[in-house]
């Protein structure tokens, strides 16, 4: 029985991950442990004592609020790193992608190939979070299971687009500006650390479009039970969408990188 | 448009080579074997199969050394096989037993727990070509496989490709060294501009473009700042005064090359008739005569 050809991509991106998983591991429960204690712990216990405050929370503690979505949070930030530098790396400094293409795999391939692996290493350090998550009493919930399929698919929601764009790019100029100016605006007011309805309201419909904020609802929903079945399903759409727009655009910008 | 309506084909066993200048299609015309980049019109086969639909198929069969090498610089020497190995699908335990005898036919054992980054130049090549060999390939793609690389290195090289060769594997590769055209190839095209403008044995081109002996000549040249008219006069007074030696000359900005079959005979032509040289030299043609004579241009500019 022949292995797939999208697995064997997978199995390289994986060799190369073994030589820095610590990093990235420690980094995906470091950093979310850090917001947990500092704000979670530290403002929410000014914030708990104010009844105006918690119920503009859903009547929940904001450490049950924050802890949550940072499972969406790390997600989007994990699968940023892997779809910058690594993957320009692939078709640029270092080939590797280059390398495949030369052998029976075809763009196609390399395409889904790293989706499965995105998938995988989002995967990974989101494990790492919600096995933080357990250790609380307030987030230690059966919904942790759910959520972290949750963050996946919000991962490849942001993976899949940044890697197609990525892969077209001739240097990395661009890549802090994409982390500074995308990906942490989006942390910061995506809806994690306070409810969007809290923005003015002309950019709450930008928090609406981004994949974060239907992530973080659907994470928090699963471990705090605040979500209705209906906004489930829109959630669920709308991160779908994203991931599968961006899985066409990788397979077209990689097959038009790869053979010119 | 980076090849032109080019036409050519490979036996089974031979060593073929594109001779040409940067720029001249070779890498391109190589992506086209390799089934990575299309072919625009015409038809292009290997193995009998159609580039265009037999793409997987095709490169299930060939092992390819690009022109930059494409390691994983993160894994050691031996992952970097493993790994490209399995990219076939050849099960992981043939591709340990493969890699070690890789590793000892490009005289990398030592350096198989190594990562890559700190090899030399020449060791980064050998490694590629024994990657390129994982699949147990029956032709072999090398572009430009000993650019950058310093003589000795180049020489190992040489003497890999050569064993593969004798081995029953061919080889299809393109360079731009006239040394390494004549040392590996059974025939070769010479390329110049997208399309190809001679063919044949190295020996073969050499008897029918150049002839058996070159002399060089460097003559005296007037000081710096010297206007071009002036080196214009000079060089139509020195071809002038060489006139008849040899069968045909050409002229360089550094020197003359006087083609004869017996060139201490037109050195002494030279001499009797008071011509005083700078410097002379007197060797076998070459490629690179050819490569001069049918484009007027050298090589390596």
């Amino acid at each position: 029985m022949s292995t797939p050809t999208t697995i064997r991509v997978w199995e390289s991106e994986f060799a190369v991950y073994r030589k820095v998983w610590k990093s990235h591991v420690l980094l995906a429960f470091v950093q979310p442990l850090l917001y947990l204690l500092g704000m979670g712990l530290g403002v929410g216990a000014l914030i708990d004592v104010d009844t105006d405050s918690t119920s503009s929370l859903g009547g929940i503690s904001y450490f049950a609020f924050l802890a949550p979505a940072l499972l969406a949070t790390t997600a989007m930030i994990s699968a940023g790193q892997a779809s910058l530098w690594q993957v320009l790396d692939g078709f640029f400094w270092g080939n590797r992608y280059r390398a495949m293409a030369a052998t029976p795999l075809t763009p196609g391939d390399i395409a889904t190939g790293l989706t499965m692996w995105h998938a995988t290493r989002t995967a990974i350090g989101v494990t790492g979070v919600a096995a933080v998550l357990a250790l609380f009493d307030d987030t230690r919930s059966w919904g942790l299971l759910v959520a972290v399929p949750a963050a996946v698919l919000t991962g490849l929601a942001f993976a899949l687009p940044i890697s197609a764009w990525s892969s077209t790019r001739h240097s990395d100029g661009s890549f802090p500006t994409v982390i500074r100016f995308g990906l942490l605006p989006m942390f910061l007011f995506g809806g994690a650390f306070f409810p969007v309805d809290q923005l003015p309201g002309w950019l709450q419909p930008v928090a609406y479009i981004t994949p974060l904020w239907h992530g973080i609802e659907l994470c928090r929903g699963a471990v705090v039970d605040s979500v209705s079945p209906g906004n489930v399903a829109v959630h669920l759409v709308v991160l779908v969408a994203y991931v599968v727009v961006g899985w066409v655009a990788c397979r077209i910008a990689f097959a038009r990188r790869l053979a010119p | 448009m980076a090849v032109d309506g080019i036409d050519f084909d490979v036996a089974p066993g031979e060593s073929f080579g594109f001779l040409g200048p940067n720029g001249a299609g070779k890498t391109s015309t190589m992506r086209m074997i390799g089934c990575v980049s299309p072919v625009t019109s015409g038809t292009l086969r290997v193995f009998d199969l159609d580039t265009a639909t037999d793409g997987s198929t095709i490169r299930s069969r060939i092992g390819v050394v690009p022109q930059a090498d494409q390691l994983d610089s993160e894994l050691t020497v031996v992952e970097n096989l493993v790994i490209y190995g399995r990219y076939f699908d050849i099960p992981r335990a043939e591709c340990k037993r493969r890699a070690a005898e890789l590793l000892e036919f490009v005289q990398l054992t030592e350096r198989a727990n190594d990562r890559v980054d700190p090899l030399s130049g020449g060791m980064k090549r050998r490694l590629t070509i024994a990657r390129s060999l994982m699949s147990e390939p029956d032709l072999l793609l090398l572009d430009e496989p000993t650019t950058g690389l310093d003589p000795q290195a180049r020489h190992i090289l040489w003497d890999r490709l050569y064993r593969l060769k004798q081995r029953g594997v061919t080889l299809v590769l393109t360079t731009h060294y006239m040394d390494e055209a004549e040392q590996l190839c059974d025939r070769l095209v010479v390329m110049d501009g997208g399309r190809i403008v001679a063919e044949g044995s190295p020996r073969g081109l050499i008897d029918e473009y150049a002839t058996r002996e070159v002399l060089e000549l460097r003559l005296h040249r007037g000081a710096l700042g010297e206007t071009a008219d002036a080196v214009a006069r000079e060089d139509a007074s020195a071809l002038a005064s060489i006139d008849g030696i040899g069968d045909r000359n050409e002229v360089l900005p550094d020197r003359i090359l006087i083609y004869a079959h017996d060139g201490e005979a037109a050195l002494s032509e030279v001499h009797r008739r008071g011509i005083e040289p700078v410097g002379s030299l007197v060797r076998r043609s070459s490629l690179e005569d050819v490569f001069l004579r049918l484009t007027g241009r050298t090589l390596i500019d």
